[in-house]
């Protein structure tokens, strides 16, 4: 019987206006009141654009190594042209010029004042597979005449395209992370499910798996993974088994949630009643627990994926985690692990800015769900 | 109880009849903003009222009508994002100077001087305002220390007296317990002793007996009003509860949505009330007096619907490590319980919390396991089932036609189906129907019978009050026409006038449906109004079982009369608190 947060009545019928909205609709405009979410989950929606056409955005191949172009700086887009031709538009990057100093032998890029490399927006490329199968040859940016390079976010140590290998990077880095806590997602319910409905030794049993595998050191685990790993598999499959590995630890989190959950609800009235109603276990679990769970499992699994990026980036960066050819942000970044890179090539730390952002934004985007999963409180 | 004489005392001090003014709450209005842009919601408005030295003002309301957002407003606790809009709060000092507390910065050092040390306010739940990690002595002390000057050791001395005057036994020793090993009624009294601390002048009660059984509250408000009289406080004393009302009041204020419907000295309220929602009050009240069964000529046939023998629930030892039972005492919750049910008939269980009341409906229900005895139900055909074994179908057949109410009507319905298919299920479960227009028009059937229009089937359980979720939860139990409807403090959530509307459909229904009810609650009043026997529960035991009439008023056991005085009559002329029975445990 406490009145200290007043709501208006709603005694006759038809003064609400959101009265037949569903949970799920209560819940996304509850979820709409978050901008800092709601402006995150434009941000991740764009990653995943980027990642869903990474081949169409890249405008290399990102494996395509350029001796003449080693440690390229960025170049920066321009559009518009104005030379003896008039001003018109043309999009183009300035050209650089490798230059020597003659008495330290060091090399640098200055920019060659008048010359530029022309690019077209949906130009003709080099024919490549979209997802390996459809058959295009053109691209978001191509430069006009073929052969030529440009490089928007310059070039690594081998001149390898930053923005092409950022891009393709985002593919694995963000796909990655779902699979994993795709698996993590099915034991976490599973193990938990039962731990929590059915209590008991089950339960016992299942809790000191969990305390266990939260006791392993996970580096010297993933080493010891890592090591096991057979050197000549393709990078797809250490792909996925790197994913196995994250995921097999990553599920003790969420089982623990589960759990708990499904131990308080157990007891609610309105399980009880459905039981008193006559349905079936499965009935009781399916239709009446797991609903009720629904918003929470989404809003944790979005806690988790930024976890999932993250782990494996330092996996990978550490050298335990994907390994060139393949090409993720963690792979990327090792290239940044020295003196050189930062004095030299700063460039090439535009990936842990990515992870900076991808992993905010999953963060700001799980709050705001966190706080639209129950849209009945306050 | 204690209004002339403390009229009389404060008389004496000033000098003249009428007693002096403390407090004066002028066009208080609060609103709560509950997003930028949106419309402020109003939660006070305009509420004007007078608080005299020495007396005691009930806040009279349902919930959400304001009440406990004015008290708050005179303490400066309104939360954000409420704030006081407009009006008024004079505090007079003892020094005659007037104080406007509206005015003041609520964090300010002036107005912490008030709060706390002049103004002090206990709560409804003590559980949440006392410091788990603490103990009871020290936060005791340190509300004494924050308000006086005086070493730990005299603070120490006088948190033992405060202990002993709000009648704690052996404060020596209870001061440096924890809040845990308090009861529900110890709580209370350590927090008004925390509250007397610094004796303050006016005390504001929010509910404070709401969550305690009828026998705790009658020592608590008795407690109230010693302390008042002994520190010749004035109390705002906030409730939801008429009886309550009749036995402490001087003065009353009923608030309804947001407003102040009308205020007067108690005895105008409840003899002259003008507004027709206070006359509803009262009657909500006075209506309990009488039974309804009686008035509606009910019929009870002679066959045994239930029979209940020997029925037993003990909780073992805890379970450890690999379900390894720990050899301890075992809790009977429910001992040796017996009783019959006829058809037709209304049995009401009572008892106080953790009398086993709820534990007893359990097991009927087979929610929980009982640990012996039997429970006989006689089917439509006049077979027997042993329901304490029956496992499978005939358990299922029982559920159809044994169903449940149950307490929390915000609980109990899930909040992510829509009304039609809370009421749709039970009949899908069990093949009752299954073509979606039967089942539509069974629907319609069914909100039509507990009074709800059927264009609500479509809509979620949020967008109803709780005395409409309730009728839903009555409709759902209905579903399978059942023969039996066990209902677990069906109407103890509700505020007040709702509880008569729930209790007169769930008659009404009894009379068209042929059912039976076996009603459990602790407000010994509603069994009076619904049942023709009742069931006295007392820590496990059956202790008196009888005609309703006879039990609720010349009852045999000494514990069932100590429930019967404890529990507030409905008028400021019968005071019962005052002359109580007690029960002591033999």
């Amino acid at each position: 019987m406490t009145d200290t947060a007043p709501l208006p009545q709603m005694d006759a019928p038809g003064a609400a206006p959101d009265a037949t909205a569903s949970h799920w609709k209560l819940m996304w405009l509850r979820f709409c009141q978050h901008k800092l979410a709601l402006f995150s989950l434009l941000i991740v929606g764009l990653i995943y654009l980027v990642a869903l056409l990474a081949e169409f955005l890249a405008p290399f191949p990102p494996q395509e190594a350029n001796a003449r172009h080693v440690y390229h700086p960025p170049q920066g887009l321009h559009f518009f042209v104005n030379d003896d031709n008039g001003f018109r538009f043309q999009p183009h990057v300035t050209a650089f010029r490798m230059e020597r100093d003659p008495v330290s032998l060091r090399t640098s890029y200055v920019e060659d004042e008048g010359q530029i490399i022309p690019v077209a927006f949906f130009g003709r490329s080099t024919p490549y597979r979209l997802w390996g199968v459809i058959p295009m040859d053109r691209q978001l940016i191509a430069p006009v005449e073929a052969g030529q390079r440009f490089f928007i976010m310059g070039t690594d140590r081998l001149g390898r395209d930053m923005l092409s290998r950022l891009i393709h990077g985002t593919r694995v880095s963000m796909t990655l992370g779902l699979a994993g806590v795709g698996i993590s997602l099915v034991l976490g319910l599973l193990l938990g499910g039962l731990s929590g409905y059915y209590g008991g030794r089950i339960d016992w049993v299942i809790q000191r798996l969990i305390e266990y595998i939260l006791s392993l050191p996970t580096i010297p685990l993933w080493m010891a993974l890592a090591a096991a790993m057979p050197r000549n598999w393709p990078p797809t499959l250490q792909y996925f088994t790197i994913t196995c590995i994250v995921s097999l630890v990553g599920w003790t989190e969420l089982a623990r949630v589960v759990r708990g959950r499904f131990l308080a609800m157990r007891d609610e009235s309105f399980v009880v009643a459905a039981r008193l109603d006559g349905c079936s276990q499965r009935r009781v679990i399916f239709r009446h627990m797991l609903p009720s769970l629904a918003s929470h499992i989404i809003a944790s699994v979005t806690l988790a994926v930024p976890l999932m990026i993250i782990a494996e980036t330092s996996l990978s960066f550490l050298g335990l985690g994907l390994q060139p050819p393949a090409i993720s942000w963690g792979v990327l970044l090792q290239e940044a692990q020295n003196i050189r890179s930062i004095t030299q090539a700063p460039w090439l730390f535009i990936p842990g800015a990515l992870v900076v952002v991808a992993v905010l934004s999953l963060n700001f985007i799980g709050d705001g769900l966190r706080d639209a999963a129950d849209p009945y409180s306050k | 109880m204690l209004s002339a004489t403390t009229l009389d005392i404060r008389g004496e001090n000033t000098g003249a009849g009428a007693p002096r003014t403390l407090l004066e709450v002028r066009n208080l209005s609060v609103t709560f903003q509950a997003s930028i842009g949106r419309q402020a919601v109003s939660a006070v408005q305009d509420v004007n009222f007078t608080v005299h030295e020495g007396r005691t003002l009930c806040l009279v309301g349902e919930s959400g009508s304001g009440k406990s957002v004015t008290a708050r407003a005179i303490l400066g606790l309104v939360e954000e994002p409420g704030q006081i809009a407009g009006g008024q709060i004079l505090y007079h000092r003892e020094d005659g100077i007037q104080t406007d507390l509206a005015a003041l910065d609520p964090k300010g050092k002036p107005f912490r001087s008030i709060r706390g040390n002049e103004i002090a306010m206990i709560f409804q739940e003590p559980m949440t305002s006392l410091s788990p990690v603490h103990t009871i002595g020290s936060q005791i002390i340190e509300a004494i220390r924050l308000h006086q000057l005086v070493s730990r050791k005299q603070a120490r001395e006088q948190a033992i007296e405060l202990l002993r005057q709000v009648e704690i036994p052996s404060p020596e020793a209870a001061i440096d317990r924890y809040t845990f090993e308090y009861s529900g009624g110890m709580r209370q009294r350590a927090m008004i002793a925390m509250a007397l601390s610094c004796s303050p002048r006016l005390l504001i009660a929010d509910e404070p007996t709401t969550a305690l059984d009828v026998t705790t509250q009658a020592e608590i408000l008795d407690l109230i009003a010693r302390m008042q009289k002994r520190y010749g406080m004035a109390v705002i004393f906030i409730t939801h509860d008429m009886g309550v009302v009749a036995e402490i009041a001087d003065d009353v204020a009923v608030m309804r949505r947001s407003q102040l419907l009308e205020y007067g000295p108690v005895r105008q309220i409840f003899d002259t009330a003008e507004h027709g929602y206070t006359r509803e009050l009262i009657e909500s009240v006075r209506r309990l007096e009488h039974s309804a069964r009686t008035v509606r000529g009910a019929k009870v046939s002679p066959q045994v619907l239930l029979s209940v023998r020997e029925l037993e629930k003990s909780y073992g030892g805890r379970a450890t490590g690999l379900g390894k039972r720990k050899a301890g005492a075992a809790v009977r919750a429910v001992k040796s319980v017996s009783f019959d049910l006829h058809r037709g008939e209304n049995l009401g269980i009572v008892g106080e919390s953790g009398s086993g009341k709820t534990t007893l409906a359990n097991c009927l229900m087979r929610i929980l396991e009982p640990s012996a005895g039997t429970i006989t139900y006689t089917r439509e055909d006049g077979s027997d089932l042993e329901v304490a074994r029956a496992g499978g179908g005939a358990l299922r057949a029982y559920h159809r036609d044994v169903r449940m109410v149950f307490q929390d009507p915000f609980a109990s319905l899930n909040p992510r189906m829509t009304v039609a298919q809370i009421l749709a299920e039970p009949l899908k479960v069990n093949n009752v129907l299954t073509r979606p227009d039967d089942l539509r028009k069974r629907v319609g059937e069914l909100l039509d019978m507990v009074g709800m229009p059927a264009d609500v089937a479509e809509r979620y359980p949020h967008a109803f009050s709780g005395g409409q979720r309730q009728r839903i939860g009555i409709a759902r139990a209905l579903a399978l026409d059942p023969r039996l409807v066990v209902a677990d403090e069906a109407t103890s959530a509700l505020d007040v006038t709702l509880r008569s509307q729930i209790l007169d459909l769930m008659l009404d229904l009894q009379e068209r449906l042929n059912l039976s009810y076996i009603f459990i609650s602790h407000d010994l009043g509603v069994i009076r109004y619904f049942c023709d026997r009742v069931a006295v529960m007392y820590r496990g035991e059956m202790v008196e079982l009888g005609p309703a009439d006879t039990v609720c008023s010349t009852p045999d056991h000494d514990y069932t009369k100590a429930l019967l005085s404890a529990a507030p009559a409905g008028h400021p002329d019968e005071k019962r608190l005052a002359n109580r029975h007690r029960y002591e445990r033999p």
